[in-house]
């Protein structure tokens, strides 16, 4: 039943892509999710059965199975890659099934940069442990040894006689636990990794073809609207949904507690009951937001917080007769602020729900859902289907939440959800403001010898599956019987989430970080690109920047001569030499500078070096980002065209935030409704950039997806200095803050 | 409800909603067109756009009744991935994408824009797209891939 009910439109999908789906058996991949704890590679650790990442096809294609998702960052193009050079078939042979509850491994989020690295390792483990699986029934086959044979396409030959992975397929049993004893090849031998393969997705994308969630047209499918309160702890006082209800093409309408939703036949036909339910409803609601501004952040330093030691360097020499420093820097809330708002369908049947969704995760994402509808996980399949790009936690998960709630509704009829804009910007939970203090103390060498960094801020992640006692989704918490909201915490380092980036990659003889996690959420906050660390340099990297110039040095000799790692070091000179970085030089032209940042992503994923040439207009307040120039090492590179376009949106998104975006709010309510409220960078806006790749194929690959938007505003905040002679410290950088502080 | 006769890319439809609905949604969900796409409702970031004889036009804020006998071409109107458009094309080929949920917009708005002037200068490609926003930021790709869609234009022109 729950297969029937689903497969009609999975397949529509798939076999737009060719894919064979003839020999599926469903198997429960959460069966192996929760193996005793084992040395295998990446993902495949919690996922160990062979079979569950690969089938060799009758029609002599390759199927691979990926719990990550594509968000537009071009990930399943890499796994195929990856794919491909592993098995020497080639790449368009390969076919990929991507994260579904009922189809593929768990591979938990997609996000923080890990796909290549977790994700794509697991990949290339079980497709080499494959190919090894063949050439030894090849070797029997023809009656040799396995170091005779040669594999090209499939093809396995000894110089005179040859066999195919398709032929070969029926006598190899890939349902076994993988043992990771065939390594991945080293780069030497890759032929398609290292390519700038085009992205498998976009040819459906840019013609119009159905790959969308909102493209997902399934038989008898009707559309719904959410009404939700007119601010986050707003009550349903009263309403009288009757004349609702008669409305053209209405179905149903849904009130449960405060949550409160409308289905009907056509779409605009539920945008108009929605609107008119909202006309009707009433709701008791109270000023609790904190204030907003730059009151807010020492309205958030008097809140209780969790604090913790992040991390202490204790140099045995206290430091004397050194020179002290100190800045505080701060960021706003700032929203995901995807172009498409989040979209979900659902439907209900016999017990049973199937929900399509752009969630980043859809075993999290079940697994609260269950919360919620109050049901076993077993009655719930989620399957994901691309969306528009967010790079983060949006509305993503709450949407497929209200639309399961919506299809109990309807009569066993599918329904989707696409939130209204006004929805997305008012509930998606935002990346959470920060404040944050550095202090330094420098000695008579000009070397700093103290370094202190102190954050405050909200949580970074609230996703789906972050607390087994509550949920995040924000329908659970609107029932009338409601999900208690889930209680947070903050990741541990060496990634961290509020304090990602926030402990130096420099030598300081001694440091101080520590954190104070506000565990409240006045505000919704979750994961957004980068969580903390897009802040945390901002600060780091402006700080020391701060200290060269206040001790005459140059701002890239000043960090080299505080930095150990080679790798880094090696970058950073590299991008100066690119850049044709001048030390110690005075702006060429008038209202002009160039700043310099450096940061590796959690201290664990690509390095990225920045140079941001900027120019002020005092007169307005504007700033015009003219150019940027950015060199990443990434370690092995599997697609070099598709990293770079991930570095410059990168580059794009973090000017956009900095020079732009903070999320407005009253005393009650988000005042965000519209792209008139949140503008964000446009076409006459955005710098030109220069992406430069230090390739190093010996090394382990490192993410990118995150790399390149701490170095970014940092860059741009010490080009600012550069040009004005003034600090920039509290983002956005508009025209009042930049006026403000020109005459301060 | 009121019946309508509606030209879309080179076809009649009949179609039967209220008059004052947008006609993005009876693109998409009467005549299963995924081009033009729902993102604020208010023309503000242009993912719905699509050409009313010829102009860009955002379908999001455009009635069903306005239309009358004008002819509709939606990004399926242009090509599709065994013929596609030059633009499309282009797109391509500077993978001038990543969620790709903007891009019908600013296909179909350069679209528009190389109709009128084959021959736009990178900052009046700017100005045109300049209302269609683009979160991914691969705006500097999309600039190259209409100035490759216009050498190429060009290039026909000249045969």
């Amino acid at each position: 039943m729950k297969k029937e009910q689903r497969q009609p439109p999975r397949r529509t999908f798939l076999k737009q892509s060719g894919i064979l789906l003839a020999t599926f058996n469903l198997f429960n991949a959460g069966a192996t999710a929760q193996v005793t704890p084992s040395t295998l590679p990446g993902s495949l650790s919690n996922n160990p059965s062979l079979d569950g990442w690969i089938r060799i096809q009758s029609n002599e294609r390759i199927l691979i199975f990926t719990g990550k998702c594509e968000l537009g960052q071009g990930i399943l193009t890499a796994i195929a890659q990856m794919a491909a050079d592993e098995l020497d078939v080639a790449y368009e042979r390969i076919d990929i099934v991507s994260a579904d509850t009922s189809l593929t491994p768990d591979e938990g989020m997609t996000a923080g940069s890990q796909s290549v690295e977790y994700g794509g390792i697991a990949v290339r483990y079980a497709c080499a442990e494959a190919r090894s699986l063949l050439l030894a029934a090849a070797a029997q086959k023809l009656n040799t040894t396995t170091d005779l044979l040669k594999v090209t396409n499939g093809v396995i030959t000894n110089g005179q006689s040859q066999v195919t992975y398709w032929e070969l397929s029926p006598q190899i049993n890939l349902k076994r636990k993988a043992n990771a004893s065939a390594k991945p090849k080293p780069a030497s031998e890759h032929r398609i990794m290292g390519q700038s393969i085009a992205r498998r997705d976009l040819p459906a994308k840019l013609t119009g073809q159905a790959i969308y969630i909102q493209d997902l047209r399934l038989p008898e499918m009707v559309f719904g609207r959410v009404i939700r309160p007119p601010s986050y702890r707003a009550k349903l006082e009263s309403l009288d949904e009757s004349s609702v209800k008669n409305m053209p093409g209405v179905l149903a309408v849904v009130r449960d507690g405060n949550f409160l939703a409308v289905a009907a036949k056509r779409e605009e036909q539920a945008i108009k009951a929605a609107k008119a339910l909202r006309a009707l409803a009433t709701w008791s609601q109270s000023p609790d937001l904190p204030p907003s501004g730059d009151a807010l952040f020492a309205h958030m330093k008097s809140q209780p917080s969790e604090d913790s030691v992040i991390k202490t360097v204790q140099s045995p020499n206290t430091p004397k007769n050194t020179k002290q420093f100190q800045a505080e820097y701060t960021r706003p809330f700032q929203a995901h602020a995807s172009i498409g708002p989040s979209c979900a369908v659902a439907q209900y049947k016999a017990g049973q729900y199937t929900v399509w969704t752009h969630t980043q995760g859809v075993f999290p994402l079940r697994n609260d859902l269950a919360k919620v509808l109050r049901t076993p996980i077993e009655n719930i399949t989620c399957v994901h289907t691309q969306g528009p790009g967010c790079y983060g936690h949006n509305g993503m998960d709450d949407v497929a939440c209200d639309a399961a709630l919506l299809s109990r509704a309807t009569q066993g009829r599918p329904v989707q959800i696409q939130w209204m804009r006004e929805d997305e910007f008012a509930w998606e939970p935002y990346g959470s403001a920060m404040a944050i203090q550095m202090k330094a103390q420098i000695d008579d060498n000009n070397t700093i010898v103290a370094w202190h960094h102190e954050t405050w801020s909200h949580p970074h992640s609230t996703r789906p599956m972050t607390d087994p006692s509550g949920s995040f989704l924000l329908a659970g918490w609107h029932l009338d019987n409601p999900v208690p909201i889930g209680k947070t915490k903050n990741s541990p380092q060496p990634a961290g989430s509020a304090d990602r980036n926030a402990v130096p990659l420099y030598d300081f003889a001694n440091q101080k970080i520590l954190l104070h996690y506000l565990p409240k959420m006045p505000l919704r906050t979750s994961a957004l690109r980068t969580l903390g660390a897009y802040a945390n340099v901002f600060a780091l990297e402006s700080f020391i920047d701060e200290l060269a110039i206040a001790t005459n040095e140059d701002p890239i000799a000043f960090r080299l001569k505080h930095l150990k790692n080679p790798r880094a070091r090696a970058l950073i000179e590299w991008v100066a030499d690119k850049a044709k970085w001048q030390p110690n030089k005075n702006p060429k032209l008038k209202n002009h500078g160039r700043g310099f940042a450096f940061a590796q992503y959690k201290n664990l994923a690509c390095y990225c070096a920045i140079v941001a040439d900027v120019e002020v207009f005092p007169q307005t307040g504007q700033v015009k980002v003219h150019e940027v120039i950015c060199g990443v090492d990434a370690g092995l590179v599997i697609n070099p065209d598709g990293l770079i376009n991930q570095i410059e949106g990168g580059i794009i998104q973090s000017s956009s935030w900095t020079l732009k975006e903070q999320v407005r709010f009253d005393a009650q309510k988000i005042t965000t409704h519209t792209w008139a409220d949140y503008p964000i960078l446009t076409f006459k806006e955005v710098p030109k950039i220069q992406v430069h790749l230090l390739h190093r194929p010996e090394e382990k690959s490192l993410g990118v997806g995150e790399g390149s938007q701490g170095p970014t505003v940092a860059a741009i905040a010490n080009a600012l200095a550069h040009a004005t002679g003034k600090r920039f410290r509290n983002l956005p950088f508009s025209p009042e803050k930049i006026k403000m502080v020109l005459a301060s | 409800m009121p019946q309508y006769k509606i030209h879309v890319n080179g076809a009649f439809h009949d179609v039967q909603t209220e008059s004052d609905t947008p006609i993005l949604y009876v693109l998409r969900n009467d005549l299963a067109l995924n081009g033009p796409k729902y993102g604020c409702g208010v023309a503000q970031c242009g993912a719905c756009t699509i050409l009313v004889d010829g102009r860009a036009t955002r379908s999001c804020v455009t009635p069903i009744s306005a239309i009358g006998k004008k002819k509709m071409t939606t990004l399926e109107g242009l090509g599709n991935p065994d013929h596609l458009d030059p633009l499309q094309k282009a797109f391509l080929d500077e993978q001038a994408a990543q969620c790709g949920y903007c891009s019908n917009g600013m296909i179909i708005t350069a679209k528009a824009l190389l109709n009128k002037n084959p021959h736009p200068s990178e900052t009046e490609i700017r100005q045109a797209l300049n209302a269609h926003l683009c979160r991914c930021g691969t705006h500097n790709r999309v600039i190259r891939a209409v100035q490759r869609a216009a050498g190429r234009l060009n290039e026909g022109l000249v045969k």
